[in-house]
């Protein structure tokens, strides 16, 4: 009585549903829809586009005429790149501090909020839910009020200043890791709650402790998430200027690239026709990592709103 | 580097040293002095005689903190050689474009860098009051100052009767860019009176070029440009006793004095006859960027536009061939004075080292950059050209450019009156937020200049 029940809802839902969904397909693959978002894609990439053509304009054009005008009076140069990877301070170095501060900035805090995900998750201890509410409410708390008082925590542990061990990379490191984790830790929570009870209590039945379900079961079905997020950080951590401002600063040594980006253009500003091609030399290594794991990140995503 | 029991020998130093600096001529030759021991790497060295007192520094660091970014800075790391060489210790430059809002954060944090370039003696104000770790100069350096600049110069670096920072560079603020060579085509003679340069602006008007061009756009800065050209129309209608009040807020903002002064540069800035040349009318001064209002000069659509002795740097981004010099492309005529009454005073601004720590190697590298020396080496280490520092004992001819020279010249005048930027003396929220504001939209939105005034006045904290 009931299971018929149960079945002619579902059968009459996916019968209502069916329509629905055939008939989002035919307006989203209509020729309008297409022209729409072919439209709407470039409109959005006409800025970008126009900063890449005036990245290769000589200085005197930047300043007397728009990026559009090269279509009738075209004539470009190289030398903006040059002095951007070549000039006084070169971006090189720079490159290479950023690539320094971002991957264990993005590894750190992934780690260990898988870890962290997984205890809150499926394993049972008192005051767990007061716990999570507390990391969860973490990400109320704006970066910008922790700032001085993390960075005088610092100093009086010595991690801060000229004498830093690592150079001061520690700080960076740590202050990513800190503000990544609330939100780290409440995403991988939710994919992992959505993996079926059963597998974990039959991996149980089997004799698996904690450390195996983690590493054999877990870690797999993560993958997509931790994907998404490290793309997540990897960009936040990529483009961050102040929490290098404020943690590295005291050693341009330890600065990573948007701190060099920041002041390409003097001290009067007067040569902020360096800013486009310094724009495009850090846009390229996000491009890259986005594009080539583009689609765990959208994979990533779905996976918590789709089930089965 | 971070020590700080050095006090009972720093004070025994700065004793010795005051002692040393009178004997400075003869070469002074002051061993025990150093509060670091042993020989200094400059002993028996001529051009390091100030500095051997502080003994053998090899190994220490001073950190350095400022505003001046690459390319800017090479000149400096440049002129730090001698001191590196005389005292063995190496000086760790670090400039940033957020200095003034990081500084306050690590000083704060208890992380601040041994020394700092405050553009603003507001700034420095902030620090000691608010913060308490700026260190008081020694007397090597206060008596450096007492030598080497003008007694008003020391005044800025002081808060509360103790000085703290020794000035480092200077800018003059009071000139008025023009084409030399547009000049004599036309038969145009430099202005020497205020009258005779408004009689100049009609005769140009008349040719159908608006003789004046300006901009004020400056990011969250926009406006500057604009209380420049109050303070220095105020200081010639005016005089600098009532501009020093006004600064100090013991007359109302929106004093009388200061109302004729604000409509005295209203009768150029929004004049439609006068502005804006080669740029649009007299709102475009609102949103055309500072660093760029003065190019239709080099165009030929404007003839003139004030600004500070630094624009030099401006004019080799517009054309690198642009020539400076009295008889080039370009080059600045001296603000002329509005009446005999307050003759021709100078506006200028510039930078003070402020140290955070009192370790012999800072205070040698306060020592050495407040000295006679540095200055020199610094004019030296710049052949392109934007140094410019009120020491009286910096060499003309070390100076490269000639707007550099002449400022230098403006400066050394010792019947100059020199009055510091007002909006940089003033409270943050007036020097650096309503006075801004305020001007802006009395340029974009032809607010009357009683409205403007009135506005500051009640934004005084």
């Amino acid at each position: 009585m009931t299971t018929t029940g149960a079945q002619e809802i579902s059968v009459q839902e996916a019968y209502e549903q069916e329509p629905v969904a055939s008939s989002a397909r035919r307006a989203l693959s209509s020729p309008w829809a297409s022209l729409a978002a072919i439209v709407i894609a470039v409109l959005w990439t006409i800025p970008t586009i126009g900063l890449f053509i005036t990245s290769f304009r000589p200085a005197a054009d930047i300043a007397d005429s728009g990026w559009w005008t090269v279509f009738t009076n075209p004539s470009f140069t190289l030398d903006n790149y040059d002095e951007v990877l070549n000039g006084d301070t070169a971006l090189s170095t720079y490159f290479v501090n950023s690539i320094v501060i971002t991957i264990p900035s993005v590894l750190i805090p992934v780690s260990i909020a898988v870890m962290a995900a997984y205890a809150f998750a499926w394993m049972k201890f008192p005051g767990r839910d007061l716990i999570f509410v507390g990391v969860f409410a973490l990400q109320i708390v704006p970066i910008q009020v922790t700032m001085i008082p993390l960075l005088s925590l610092y100093v009086d542990r010595g991690l801060a200043g000229g004498d830093a061990p690592g150079g001061g990379f520690y700080t960076v490191w740590l202050s990513h890791s800190m503000f990544a984790l609330p939100l780290a830790i409440y995403l991988m929570h939710n994919f992992m709650r959505q993996v079926p009870g059963e597998l974990v209590e039959s991996a149980r039945v089997d004799g698996a402790g904690h450390v195996q379900i983690f590493s054999r079961i877990m870690l797999p079905l993560m993958v997509p998430a931790i994907a998404a997020f490290a793309i997540f950080q990897f960009l936040w951590v990529w483009n961050d200027l102040l929490v290098a401002l404020v943690f590295a600063g005291g050693n341009p040594d330890v600065s990573p690239l948007t701190v060099r980006l920041a002041e390409l253009s003097g001290t009067r500003g007067q040569a902020w026709y360096l800013l486009s091609a310094g724009a495009f030399v850090s846009l390229v290594v996000p491009l890259i990592v986005f594009l080539s794991l583009q689609r765990y990140f959208v994979r990533g995503l779905l996976a918590g709103s789709v089930k089965g | 580097m971070r020590s700080r029991n050095t006090r009972r020998g720093a004070a025994a130093a700065a004793v010795l040293l005051s002692a040393g600096l009178v004997l400075a001529g003869c070469g002074g030759d002051d061993d025990e002095g150093g509060s670091a021991g042993g020989t200094s790497p400059g002993e028996g060295k001529a051009e390091c005689k100030d500095l051997t007192q502080f003994g053998d520094l090899s190994g220490k660091e001073v950190s350095l903190y400022t505003s001046i970014v690459a390319p800017e800075d090479k000149p400096y790391k440049d002129s730090f050689k001698l001191f590196e060489d005389c005292t063995g210790a190496s000086v760790a430059y670090e400039g940033s474009k957020e200095f003034e809002a990081q500084l306050v954060v690590r000083v704060k944090s208890g992380n601040p860098p041994d020394v700092a370039f405050i553009p603003q003696p507001g700034l420095l104000q902030t620090l000691v009051k608010d913060t308490g770790k700026v260190v008081e100069a020694p007397q090597s350096v206060s008596d450096n100052v007492d030598e080497f600049y003008g007694e008003d110069w020391k005044k800025y670096g002081t808060v509360d009767g103790t000085f703290y920072a020794p000035p480092l560079t200077a800018n003059v603020k009071s000139f008025v860019w023009y084409s030399p060579k547009m000049f004599q085509e036309n038969g145009w003679d430099i202005p020497t009176t205020w009258d005779d340069m408004l009689a100049l602006s009609d005769k140009i008007a008349a040719t159908g070029i608006k003789p004046w061009c300006a901009g004020i756009e400056s990011g969250e800065a926009t406006g500057w440009p604009a209380t420049d050209w109050l303070e220095d129309v105020l200081l010639r209608t005016a005089g600098a006793d009532v501009y020093d009040q006004w600064v100090a807020h013991e007359i109302p903002f929106n004093d009388p004095a200061v109302v004729e002064g604000l409509d005295t540069v209203g009768n150029i800035l929004k004049n439609d006859k006068y502005v804006n040349g080669g740029i649009g009318d007299v709102k475009s001064i609102a949103t055309e960027p500072f660093q760029e209002a003065g190019y239709p000069i080099a165009d030929g659509e404007c003839a003139m536009h004030r600004q500070a002795s630094f624009y030099a740097a401006n004019w080799k981004e517009k054309d690198p061939n642009l020539e400076i010099g009295e008889d080039k492309d370009v080059f600045a005529f001296y603000l002329p004075p509005i009446g005999e009454e307050f003759g021709n005073p100078v506006l200028g601004g510039g930078e003070f080292v402020a140290a955070f720590s009192d370790a012999p190697e800072v205070q040698a590298f306060q020592t050495y950059i407040s000295g006679g020396e540095w200055v020199n080496e610094k004019g030296k280490a710049t052949p392109n050209g934007g140094f410019v520092s009120a020491n009286k004992n910096l060499d003309i001819a070390n100076v490269a450019s000639p707007i550099d020279k002449l400022s230098t010249e403006i400066l050394q005048d010792p019947d100059a009156t020199f009055r510091f930027d007002g909006s940089d003396l003033m409270p943050g929220a007036v020097g650096a937020g309503s006075f801004w504001k305020e001007m802006t939209a009395w340029i974009a939105e032809d607010q009357s200049t009683q409205d403007t005034l009135d506005n500051i006045e009640s934004s005084w904290p």
